[in-house]
């Protein structure tokens, strides 16, 4: 009993000990950025930085750093994924958890978590090779090197990471809500996208999340296809540069010290705050539906 | 925090001390022809290996500044501030051209236009020329494509060329092989590549004059050798002070007849009398 006791108190200390590791761990990396972004804007003024909208550290002329084109950017083609992946995400979730069985199932599911380890630089030369040279031609537009590309490639991507969660959601709705659904003669087209659905929503969202997290975090693959001209996006085939690609495009040759250097920790704090922002988003909406969703 | 780092440098450190490895890094023009360059000198020295990575002209000068490498590859020299910043951390640049390359503008496999003056190509690259028709060809809208700013190419480039900013427009692609496969999709594209990367074909490579009278090809050797080619350039390796060591005895090699015939066949340009003089007061 005592042995118990004891052996109990250890795990539980083991538990806290990686807790405040990875709390700390997570605000050194928040300390970090921001202790070196900030001093961007002893080169250049905060407002500047907000508001422009020319990103050209690397001038000829005077350099500028314009958040703007690089917020779109990551924007645009973060929601083309979206409205992508999420309607055939769930839709594919629905299928796997309701309608297959067995061995069918646990292989579709495989495949699909298997897809989600793929190589981002593979599904970028993908991209690059053959999806780019289709978009062109479909659309007759000179370079299929633009935003809908991109957007395109991080909607395949975060297409197994939305499945995936999705259908683990949909799994954990106990049996007897189907049975009850079918006992009132319910089909399984009803059962499944008035009671089962409904009933998963906030892990549903949370895949949402998870997905959206992918898209706007991907660098890879995008900055291989989206041709990463720091262009304020007008049409779904204009060149786009995303904040991610930025940082990983001139980390490299910015001298450190240098503003361009400090210009992108910066960077890196406005991807944090955005994945911070949808955090609490999806938070304050699995609360509100756990209040409202009674059954 | 501080103790990642410490282990980051200790780990960096050792692995510099090795004695028989010689890190190479930078432009990413470079990286073909220096790693057939690492693989020919192990074969021949094989107590020594040659590690090539790339990341542009940018990082590798970087590195140097930095002194993370032995030999740091840039396809252009290096800029005044470069050299203030790596002063300051106590390294002092040296340089030696390997190879010389003369940059090709390239368009699509089909397109009729097949010369330029220096003025028409930096007005496309500004973005005040739009169409193929201005310049002779078909009423097709100019599509940019080049490097991203870590390049040396895209600064070599701007220098040369543009000597202004680059259209906003302008597609900033990540590498040599990407700019020729965008272009060879694109009826109405434009890029800049060197030479070693057009061998290949499927692609037009365009004639340049800086007076609009004569002009000459990047394929022309002699036209490269002598400047006639307007964006002849030579290729370069930076290391902190006089080369020494395994690092000295790889450059030699790339300076030998072996090395410059390698360059040959990887598509570059041998050194011309003026360049070996110059390396010889460097080694």
């Amino acid at each position: 009993m005592r042995l118990r006791k004891v052996a109990d108190r250890g795990v539980s200390a083991v538990f806290l000990v990686n807790a405040v590791l990875s709390a700390v761990v997570l605000l050194g990396i928040l300390a970090f950025l921001l202790f070196y972004g900030v001093r961007t804007f002893s080169g250049t003024p905060l407002l500047k930085f907000l508001t422009g909208t020319v990103w050209n550290p690397d001038a000829y002329g005077e350099p500028s750093y314009g958040l703007l084109p690089l917020l779109l950017g990551s924007f645009a083609s973060t929601a083309i994924a979206l409205i992508i992946a999420i309607p055939l995400g769930i839709a594919s979730a629905v299928f796997i958890s309701e309608r297959l069985k067995g061995w069918v199932r646990v292989t579709v599911k495989t495949l699909v978590e298997l897809f989600a380890g793929f190589p981002s630089v593979v599904i970028g030369f993908f991209g690059l090779v053959v999806l780019a040279p289709l978009i062109a031609r479909i659309f007759n537009v000179p370079s299929g090197l633009n935003l809908l590309n991109a957007g395109l490639l991080l909607g395949l991507m975060s297409l197994p990471t939305i499945i995936s969660v999705a259908d683990d959601a949909l799994r954990v709705v106990p049996h007897s809500y189907r049975e009850a659904a079918y006992a009132l003669g319910a089909t399984p087209w009803t059962t499944a996208t008035r009671i089962v659905l409904p009933a998963a929503r906030s892990g549903i969202l949370a895949a949402v999340m998870l997905g959206f997290g992918r898209a706007v975090g991907e660098t890879m693959a995008v900055l291989m296809v989206a041709g990463n001209a720091a262009l304020m996006p007008k049409s779904l085939f204009d060149p786009v540069r995303t904040i991610t690609s930025t940082i990983a495009i001139e980390l490299g040759e910015s001298a450190f010290g240098d503003t361009h250097f400090y210009s992108l920790f910066a960077l890196g704090f406005v991807l944090f705050l955005l994945a911070l922002a949808t955090n609490l988003v999806a938070e304050s909406l699995i609360k509100r539906e756990k209040r409202s969703f009674t059954l | 925090m501080k103790k990642l780092l410490s282990i980051a440098t200790l780990a960096a450190m050792v692995t510099t001390l090795v004695a028989g490895e010689v890190m190479v890094k930078g432009s990413d023009t470079m990286l073909n022809l220096t790693q057939r360059l690492a693989e020919a000198f192990s074969a021949a020295s094989p107590d020594i290996t040659v590690s090539v990575a790339g990341g542009g002209s940018g990082v590798g000068i970087n590195a140097v500044v930095n002194n993370e490498v032995e030999i740091g590859n840039a396809s252009r020299s290096i800029k005044s501030k470069e050299i203030s910043n790596a002063r300051a951390n106590g390294v002092n640049p040296v340089e030696y051209a390997i190879a010389v390359d003369g940059l090709c503008v390239i368009a699509g496999p089909n397109n009729p236009v097949k010369r330029l003056t220096m003025a028409q190509l930096g007005d496309i690259y500004r973005g005040k020329i739009k169409n193929w028709s201005e310049v002779g060809g078909p009423n097709k809208p100019i599509t940019l494509y080049g490097r991203q700013p870590n390049s040396g190419t895209f600064v070599f480039f701007r220098e040369m060329a543009v000597k202004a900013e680059y259209a906003q427009s302008m597609r900033q692609m990540n590498g040599n092989s990407q700019i020729v496969e965008g272009v060879k999709a694109d009826a109405g594209g434009i890029g800049y590549v060197g030479v070693g990367y057009v061998k290949d074909g499927g692609i037009t490579v365009i004639e340049l004059s800086s007076d609009g009278t004569s002009y000459s090809s990047p394929l022309d050797k002699s036209a490269v050798d002598n400047g006639t080619y307007p964006l002849a350039r030579p290729l370069f390796q930076y290391t902190n002070g006089k080369v020494k060591g395994d690092a000295k005895a790889f450059i030699e090699f790339e300076l030998s007849p072996a090395g410059q015939k390698i360059v040959e066949e990887e598509g570059f340009f041998p050194l011309n009398k003026s360049l070996v003089e110059k390396n010889q007061g460097n080694l």
